[in-house]
């Protein structure tokens, strides 16, 4: 059997991986992704403790997290579609009117 | 080492790939196509810790519509490469080592510290267990949640929605 | 032999299984266009394919060769590695999905090891076929995407869009079906529609359990449809409109692999279709005394198909045919034979049945494609958005209100 801490470790790394795509992506669609690679990387956490702890509660948990992943999707994708037709660039730093 | 844990390390190569590759590539496009094999193999690795129904509905709403609303939405857009502005030699040079080593150190932690977490003899779930639960114990935060649909579903509209049209 | 297979049943077992089914889905992928040339020109008073071998039988085989040894195009701009992972994806997920189809009831042993007539037998493989399904839109929107032309793009975009409202009535229609069988395991949901309304009308979900699933069955198959991007529903690749949509700039054997995962899922939603509504490899009569005769439909049925072929045969235009056609009927008549052997009865009844109703759907989907005309975008999306949605969600309700009520 995989012990579970190794569930756990590759849990850490991809929600790692996830803040790095978020701080280094320039798209702004690339940084939605990366959130939802961090949203995945907790569900794994989740799944990984149910099944440690025995408990069906993590499963329910990551049920309701994709469930609210799906409608900031929605939301999301939207308000990005907005941006990009209002200011013309998806590029985030371009989108800084408030600077100016 | 045992089957088991060769799928594993299979699984979490292709996931940790994935993610990387999310954020070296440059056009959107690619970098969803890497978002869509972590997600993929992160529904392997549900299945291998028996939870068959979350992995099924991992790849049906994460790899099904999520995603495909992302690349729908980059194909609408015509998002091309991204531009690269502002990222200075300091943080590619001594913040990229410094940023993987912190990662591997937190995840070292965490795999010693939970190390004792035993993984109970296998035992697959079945969905008619999860779906007891989520209505009985969680029946209301799961009505909950469809509201969280449908206000959801009226605001994508109303963003979306040309002002000019009417 | 024994001991190796007991000591690797996957290897043994598993894989001689696979092999086997690849070989048979691909080469009914072959003959479908074929069966679907054929049927559309009989609809519309033509012969369809005639010299390729009798009655163009071998026109798959030629067709076949002509995408291997044409020019493999890759046009200027494109983004090579989705050009490539296309196609792939679409043929390898449309293969896939059959995998977890189950096609009888019977398991038969390979070296002393009982297995199922299927790849796998999954407690959720419903969910599976979904979710296979659900990844197959990639393969559309990214050969739209990847072309680097307008037409593919719009094709691609509009498919994409197409097969995400879709599949939410797709899902919804099956609810009812889940919620009378309370599994999501194929084969238990074959098992579930067992038995007979007065003795003779079969229990099939169509028509049996607590609540018909007749509109249940109505809305899946239509959304089904579309799914697939099939007639009228093929606005993805519109000819009028859009030159071929999405797979306007593939050539070759790229093409072909299109072609085939098109076919391929149009036989996995027959199959889908069979086990949810039509109680899957049951036969339509009853196992009792009086309707003993119809253990012999199979074996009648083959030696009938074989005794016309050869009648036909052998007044057959080309001398080709005249060896072919009447070889073909006497391999019919033996198969006819051994089915009547006593073991080999009981155990293709459940294949024999299956595959009937399969081939009546995929009649069905060739039959609405000869006669639908093609729907308009929007009224494509409203019939998706306005109509099969509420009515799928409308089925639940009744479904379920029918299951607590009969329960009490």
């Amino acid at each position: 059997m995989v012990p579970i801490s190794y569930y756990l470790a590759l849990s850490a790394v991809l929600f790692g991986l996830g803040v790095v795509a978020f701080i280094f992506k320039r798209n702004i669609i690339t940084i939605f992704m990366a959130i939802e690679l961090m949203l995945n990387a907790v569900n794994l956490a989740f799944v990984a403790f149910s099944r440690a702890l025995g408990q069906l509660q993590g499963q329910v948990f990551v049920f309701f997290v994709i469930v609210v992943a799906a409608a900031e999707a929605a939301v999301g994708l939207a308000i990005i579609i907005v941006i990009a037709r209002n200011r013309g660039t998806l590029n985030v730093e371009r989108v800084d009117s408030l600077k100016h | 080492m045992t089957p088991q844990i060769a799928v594993f390390l299979v699984l979490a190569a292709m996931a940790v790939a994935g993610a990387v590759s999310l954020i070296l590539q440059r056009h959107p496009i690619h970098s969803a196509l890497s978002l869509i094999v972590v997600m993929v193999s992160l529904a392997g690795l549900y299945l291998l810790l028996g939870a068959e129904f979350i992995a099924a509905v991992q790849i049906i709403v994460y790899g099904g519509a999520i995603m495909v609303l992302f690349v729908f939405v980059i194909m609408l857009l015509n998002a091309g490469e991204e531009e690269r502005t502002n990222v200075s030699r300091m943080a590619r040079f001594v913040g990229v080592p410094l940023g993987v080593m912190f990662l591997l150190e937190v995840a070292y932690w965490i795999a010693r510290a939970t190390s004792h977490l035993a993984p109970p003899a296998a035992q697959l779930v079945s969905t008619r267990d999860l779906s007891t639960l989520l209505f009985r114990e969680y029946v209301f935060p799961f009505e909950l949640t469809s509201f969280l649909i449908l206000i959801a579903l009226l605001g994508a509209l109303v963003l979306a929605r040309r002002e000019d049209s009417d | 032999m024994n001991e190796f297979a007991s000591q690797h049943p996957i290897l043994v077992v598993a894989l001689p299984k696979i092999v086997v089914l690849l070989l048979v889905l691909l080469t009914s992928l072959a003959y479908l266009t074929w069966f679907e040339r054929k049927v559309v020109a009989h609809i519309q008073s033509r012969w369809g394919p005639y010299r390729v071998g009798p009655h163009g039988l071998l026109q798959p085989l030629a067709d076949g060769v002509k995408f291997l040894f044409k020019e493999d195009v890759t046009p200027a701009g494109a983004d090579k590695f989705v050009y490539f992972l296309a196609p792939f994806l679409s043929l390898s997920l449309a293969i896939t999905s059959i995998a977890v189809i189950p096609f009888g009831p019977k398991e038969f042993t390979v070296f002393g090891q009982p297995t199922p007539l299927a790849i796998t037998n999954l407690n959720i493989g419903l969910l599976v076929l979904f979710a296979i399904t659900s990844m197959g839109v990639y393969g559309v929107a990214l050969a739209g995407w990847s072309s680097n032309s307008k037409y593919p793009l719009l094709g691609g975009l509009r498919s994409s869009a197409q097969m995400i409202s879709y599949e939410l009535a797709l899902t919804m229609s099956v609810v009812g079906v889940i919620l009378m069988a309370g599994t999501f395991n194929l084969s238990e949901i074959v098992m579930s529609q067992q038995g007979f309304h007065w003795g003779f009308l079969p229990r099939w979900n169509l028509i049996g359990g607590p609540m018909p699933q007749l509109l249940g069955f109505l809305l899946f198959f239509t959304a089904a449809v579309a799914e697939t991007n099939r007639a009228p529903f093929d606005l993805a690749e519109a000819e009028s409109e859009l030159v071929a949509g999405f797979h306007t700039e593939y050539a070759s054997f790229k093409f072909a692999m299109f072609f085939m995962a098109e076919y391929s899922s149009m036989i996995t939603v027959s199959c889908l279709a069979t086990i949810l509504f039509f109680g899957g490899w049951l036969s339509p009569f009853p196992q009792t005394a009086a309707f003993a005769w119809a253990h012999y439909i199979p074996a009648a049925a083959f030696a009938l198909a074989g005794l016309a072929l050869i009648f036909y045969g052998i007044r057959y235009l080309t001398m080709f045919g005249r060896v072919v056609l009447p070889v073909l009927g006497v391999v019919l008549g033996a198969l006819a034979l051994l089915f009547i052997r006593p073991g080999v009865t009981e155990f293709v009844q459940g294949p024999f049945w299956f595959l009937l109703k399969v081939v009546f759907f995929l009649f069905v989907y060739v039959w609405v494609r000869g006669t639908l005309p093609r729907l308009r975008y929007d009224q494509l999306m409203g019939f998706g958005w306005k109509l099969l949605l509420p009515l799928s969600i409308l089925n639940v309700v009744i479904t379920s209100l029918a299951i607590v009520l009969t329960q009490r």
